[in-house]
């Protein structure tokens, strides 16, 4: 494989890697508000089809990115209102949302399948795409993937470098504290909900207009997509950064199984494709570790100093995930 | 409003769930017409397709058993306060541990049902060490079990292709098929002319049984209970609270992998990719429709395999995808939420 | 700015949280607020601060009446409030802390609010790196960095709630250097509310005494702390009558046990409690003896030191090896920890008592529930679920599934939130146990029950205990100076 081909590949990755990025960065927004959406899955699937037949019907694709929105909106909107205003558990609405927007995907676009429907054109950017290298990894994509880039900094810019975002940040870690500054906690988490909702909307219709054009139903491959959406975005320990780099790994790690699959023919794609959950799984061993009762009581028995270091420790360690997730605020 | 909710709560709270219910099937309906299908035909099929002819209802209780299998075993996890989502993954791990054994013990002069039975042992064994795997990253390592178990599942899945695909391949090309299929006298007998074995209707009516027992009757169950509302109080009250956890674990890694032994000696023969076919989830869902209370599980259970069922004319007759029931199913769960959260809402206005 | 409450009115319920509060504070003063825990002065500040609202009455600032409807409002009228726990963000870094909810537009200029973050700390010589985080800071510092933050903001009240619990005596004197030199003398109104009798008698111009929902009394300098006591906490009642002390064998031995918590540290404890006995621990809320009755059950593992029950050592097992020696623990709050909503009083007797078999014998759970019904006087029957009784009843449930016989039973507040006859009761109850050997040791905020009921007394003041007191020869007033922070050895 020379160095060519390599460059074409790379490039692939970050193609193939948008509708995670879309997915992961509005979950990640969802999630700094404090509401988890558990419903990624599901929506991922249902706003693919969706943007499928819209766009097949109405032949426009803005349409179909659009309906893909629309789509992810409202499912975040239900997760919203149920766990918001009427107080029920998160886990459980995102979780049926799941599998009723996946069976609903599969029902509703029965008719489309097999379909041929638009596809996003590909769009080099004049100029920039002739520098060697960093023209073909960045600027010889589609429109889509143009924009996920743009959402990766957007994301990092508003949370990070804005007032509000700041605000975001302090509504999932301490509600109590962010509503004496001013901020209309429940309203805010709506928003940043049904915001992240229509992020993650856009996957479904990158993958159906464009990575893996057309809707085949139950044999698409997308189902699962979301659950791993999930385990990147623990990864990326509700950085936007961090999360993207846990995407693009995901899919270098796809990629790469793809072309080492001649030299080791005896282990399956699939393999690889779980690579993201032993990460998840050991961030969030790593994220919880100080908490344990075992813990605490090996720390009261070990000498001063030594405890001390390790108890400041393990309380750094904790600050990843924005303390207040999944608890309903109440105001007085 | 309020004070008529709480005096009269019995038959209030039933009219709630009924509410839900004619969403549910408002809803759906909608769906059909949106999808350009004639309602009451996609109804009249379903039910035609589950219950019009004895060997249809006997495919819904081959369908039956694993789901109430996945449900009781849920029922206890959910009596602890758990959400093991993990259970897709444990009735997995059944199905391998069940493969695992009976392709060691087919060669051996062990009398067939003697295999058979030990290699339910082994389901048994697979699915408990599963669960109980999740449960220790949550008891030792804080891992919050949805996570831990739903990356377990995807571990669970991937292991089961890698064995398809490597050590327990076909001989000549592997495939989606799955493994050899096993050698006729290793299937857990039929009733001639049906799908179903009568054991495995029997094991999986004894496990609800016993896990009915078990919640309402025993110091265990109600240990157990006190551990799924006030962990704290419990504690106090002297229950040995990561024990009760990890037990519960168990008993519900215990039966998912059961189900998965059922998958393998009764329904497939052989492991296949998915072998867990969705009961996992599905059993979820049943669980929480009938508010973890064992006496319901039964027979939801059964309405939802009908649907699943019944749902599989749709395509062959009206062109529709069978995954209407699962719509149905969904909806019916998110509707029961909604609607109780509804009531609580009316019931605190004071 | 000067601040006037005119006849304040909230109820809780049937609580009368603060009844009738007519205070004033002119600008640039220090008014001390003294009570014990429930007397009503959080309630009136979170009205102040825009927490909750009064259900009658007015405020008026500058002689203009105003109507604060949120904290973000009460900001924007000049009142900022530091918490006793300050409520900040420990994950994110100071400057972020500072700089959060600042009404300035959409990018925030960082190095501008560093520089003037650093001028703030300057002008009342605070150091604090403004890039560090939170979460690393001690309270004093988080103090610090709130008090900074609402002068940024522009308050020109400011309330400090319990503000000397939990940080050093070098920051308090500096806290108190600042409220005095840097802060009243600029024209800021300063409120502070407190349980210490000695820090709000060096701070304080005027002090303002609430005692059940009222203001019993004002006074201004020079303070007489005798006057303040029986201000905060009645006049003396002589104790009752009460039993000989027993000499009997040692149930419970602390030696050289030091506990530590988030917020302090209780060194050094000798204690021998013996069967019979009665001990109350005394003292404000968060002063440690919360964590020294958890260290008494093995719910909280001494850092340092040895607990012995009946002369087996049992420093660092669990609680339900505790348990199994006899010991049990009944926590304050009783549906949150000590009971389990969802279930019956029927049901608690089955968890409670030790189990014969695997399956549940319904009919001796009746019995045994009808039996302890009686015998404590619940209004409620066997199969009421438990959270459908009410607080009353729901503390004489918790006494009732106490094992027997037991050596020695520990309680947090055995009597809190209940009628006179409960308390009775329920002492004659606890006094029961006692005849048959039982060591009690409770906490409570009633200094008449403290005195009333235990043999010995010890008081805790941040961290510190005091010598066993003979309950028979203390008076109420001593107790009050003791918990207020005077009187003790330095």
């Amino acid at each position: 494989m020379d160095s060519t081909m390599i460059i074409i590949g790379l490039a692939g990755v970050f193609a193939a890697a948008a509708p995670v990025i879309f997915a992961v960065m509005g979950e990640t927004i969802s999630e700094r508000a404090g509401v988890i959406n558990l419903s990624m899955n599901g929506t991922i699937l249902l706003s693919a089809m969706g943007g499928f037949a819209v766009s097949v019907r109405t032949e426009s694709l803005p349409l179909g990115f659009l309906a893909g929105m629309l789509i992810g909106a409202a499912v975040a909107l239900i997760v919203a209102f149920s766990s918001i205003t009427l107080k029920q558990s998160q886990v459980a609405v995102g979780f049926v949302l799941a599998l009723v927007c996946r069976d609903l995907s599969y029902f509703l676009g029965n008719p489309f399948m097999g379909l041929a429907g638009p596809r996003l054109p590909a769009w080099s950017i004049a100029g920039l795409s002739e520098i060697p290298v960093i023209g073909t990894l960045f600027f010889r994509h589609d429109l889509m993937t143009y924009l996920s880039f743009v959402v990766i900094f957007l994301s990092w810019l508003w949370i990070f470098r804005t007032h509000p975002g700041l605000m975001l940040q302090g509504i999932g870690e301490r509600p109590a504290a962010a509503f004496v500054r001013g901020a209309n906690v429940n309203l805010m988490r709506y928003v940043y909900t049904v915001l992240g909702g229509a992020i993650i909307g856009l996957a479904g219709p990158t993958y159906s207009l464009s990575v893996k054009a057309g809707w085949k139903g139950t044999i698409s491959g997308l189902d699962g997509i979301g659950w791993i959406a999930l385990a990147i975005t623990i990864f990326g320990g509700w950085n936007p950064l961090r999360a993207a780099f846990g995407a693009y790994l995901f899919a270098l790690l796809q990629w790469l199984g793809l072309v080492l699959q001649p030299s080791l023919p005896n282990i399956p794609s699939q393999v690889l494709q779980v690579a993201p959950f032993p990460l998840m799984i050991l961030t969030l061993l790593l994220v919880n570790i100080g908490d344990a009762e075992w813990v605490e009581r090996t720390l009261a028995s070990l000498p001063e100093p030594t405890r001390r270091f390790l108890a400041r420790a393990f309380r750094a360690m904790r600050a990843s995930p924005p303390a207040a997730l999944g608890t309903p605020f109440e105001t007085q | 409003m309020k004070a008529m909710i709480t005096k009269n709560s019995r038959w209030v709270n039933f009219g709630f769930q009924i509410a839900a219910l004619l969403l549910a099937l408002l809803f759906t309906t909608l769906i059909l017409v949106a999808a350009g299908a004639p309602p009451l035909e996609a109804y009249k099929n379903i039910i035609i397709g589950s219950v019009g002819s004895f060997k249809k209802f006997s495919d819904v209780l081959v369908s039956w058993v694993p789901l109430l299998l996945v449900s009781a075993g849920l029922l206890v996890t959910f009596a602890a306060g758990l959400w093991n989502i993990g259970v897709e993954g444990q009735i997995t791990l059944g199905a391998i541990g069940t493969t695992w054994a009976l392709r060691e013990l087919q060669d051996t002069s062990l009398p067939p049902s003697l295999i058979i039975f030990l290699a339910i042992i082994a389901g048994m064994a697979g699915g408990a060490l599963w669960a109980m795997l999740a449960g220790a990253l949550k008891t030792f390592g804080g891992v919050n079990e949805i996570f831990g178990g739903l990356g377990l599942n995807f571990v669970a899945t991937a292991l089961t292709i890698y064995l398809i695909f490597g050590p327990w391949k076909r001989p000549g090309v592997a495939s989606m098929s799955g493994t050899v299929p096993f050698d006729a006298a290793l299937h857990l007998s039929l009733i001639p002319g049906l799908r179903l074995s009568p054991w495995a209707l029997v094991i999986a009516i004894v496990a609800i049984v016993f896990v009915f027992f078990l919640l309402q009757g025993t110091y265990f169950g109600l240990r157990l209970k006190a551990v799924g509302k006030n962990l704290r109080a419990a504690y106090l009250l002297g229950v040995p609270t990561w024990q009760y956890i990890m037990l519960s674990f168990l008993i519900c890694g215990a039966l998912a992998g059961v189900a998965g032994a059922m998958q393998v000696t009764a329904v497939y023969y052989r492991l296949i990719p998915a072998i867990s076919s969705g009961y996992g989830y599905l059993g979820l869902m049943v669980a929480m429709l009938v508010n973890y209370q064992a006496i319901w599980a039964a027979p939801v259970a059964l309405f939802f395999a009908a649907l699943n069922i019944g749902s599989i004319q749709l395509p062959i007759v009206l062109k529709l995808d069978s995954s209407l029931s699962g719509v149905l199913q969904g909806m019916l769960v998110l509707f029961v939420l909604i609607v109780e959260g509804i009531r609580q809402r009316l019931s605190k206005r004071s | 700015m000067k601040v006037e409450l005119r006849a304040i009115h909230k109820y809780f319920g049937n609580n009368h949280a603060n009844n009738d509060i007519t205070l004033t504070i002119p600008s640039g003063t220090i008014q001390g607020i003294l009570g014990e825990n429930g007397a009503g002065k959080s309630t009136l500040m979170k009205i102040l601060s825009g927490f909750i609202h009064a259900d009658a009455g007015e405020i008026l600032l500058d002689d203009k009446p105003v109507t604060i409807s949120s904290p973000a409002d009460a900001i924007r009228h000049g009142i900022g409030m530091l918490h006793q726990d300050p409520l900040d963000f420990p994950s994110m870094s100071v400057l972020d802390n500072f700089m959060l909810g600042h009404p300035e537009g959409l990018f925030p200029n960082r190095s501008v609010v560093t520089r003037e973050f650093k001028n703030l700390a300057q002008r009342l010589e605070f150091s604090i790196d403004p890039d560090s985080y939170v979460d690393s800071l001690t309270v004093g510092e988080r103090q610090q960095l709130e008090i900074l933050r609402l002068l940024w903001l522009g308050a020109r009240v400011l309330i400090l709630d319990e503000p000397t619990t939990g940080i050093s005596a070098s920051q308090k004197e500096k806290l108190f250097l600042t409220l005095i030199n840097k802060l009243a003398v600029q024209g800021m109104t300063i409120i502070f509310v407190s349980h210490k009798l000695e820090d709000v008698e060096i701070l304080s111009d005027s002090i303002a005494v609430f005692r059940q929902g009222k203001v019993v009394g004002e006074a201004k300098r020079p303070f007489n702390t005798d006057q303040l006591v029986e201000m905060m906490f009645g006049k003396n009642i002589s104790p009752g009558p009460r039993q000989a002390m027993s000499q009997e064998k040692s149930v419970l031995c602390l030696d050289g046990v030091s506990i530590e918590d988030v917020r302090l540290r209780i060194q050094n404890v000798n204690l021998e409690i013996r069967a019979g006995e009665v001990i109350g621990l005394a003292g404000l809320e968060g002063s440690g003896q919360g964590a020294f009755l958890r260290a008494c059950s093995g719910l909280m593992r001494p850092v340092a030191g040895h607990v012995k029950l009946d002369d087996r050592d049992l420093t660092g097992k669990s609680y339900h090896v505790f348990k199994r020696h006899g010991v049990e623990f009944l926590p304050a709050a009783r549906l949150e920890e000590g009971l389990v909503p969802g279930l019956t009083l029927a049901e608690h007797f089955l968890l409670a008592e030790k189990q014969n078999g695997v399956f549940i014998d319904r009919e001796r759970g009746r019995n045994l529930a009808e039996e302890r019904i009686k015998s404590f006087n619940i209004k409620g029957r066997p199969v009421s679920p438990i959270e459908s009784l009410s607080g009353g009843n729901q503390q004489r449930a918790l006494l009732s599934l106490l094992r027997d016989p037991l050596s020695l039973v520990l309680i947090e507040h055995p009597t809190r939130g209940l009628d006179i006859e409960s308390v009775i009761y329920i002492w004659g109850k606890l006094k029961e146990r006692c005849k048959q050997g039982a060591a009690i040791v409770f906490i409570s905020s009633d200094l008449e029950e403290i005195l009333q009921y235990s043999d010995r007394v010890l008081v805790f003041f941040s961290g510190k205990l005091s010598q066993p007191l003979d309950a028979s020869k203390t008076t109420v007033e001593q107790l009050g100076q003791l918990i207020g922070g005077k009187g003790w050895a330095s």
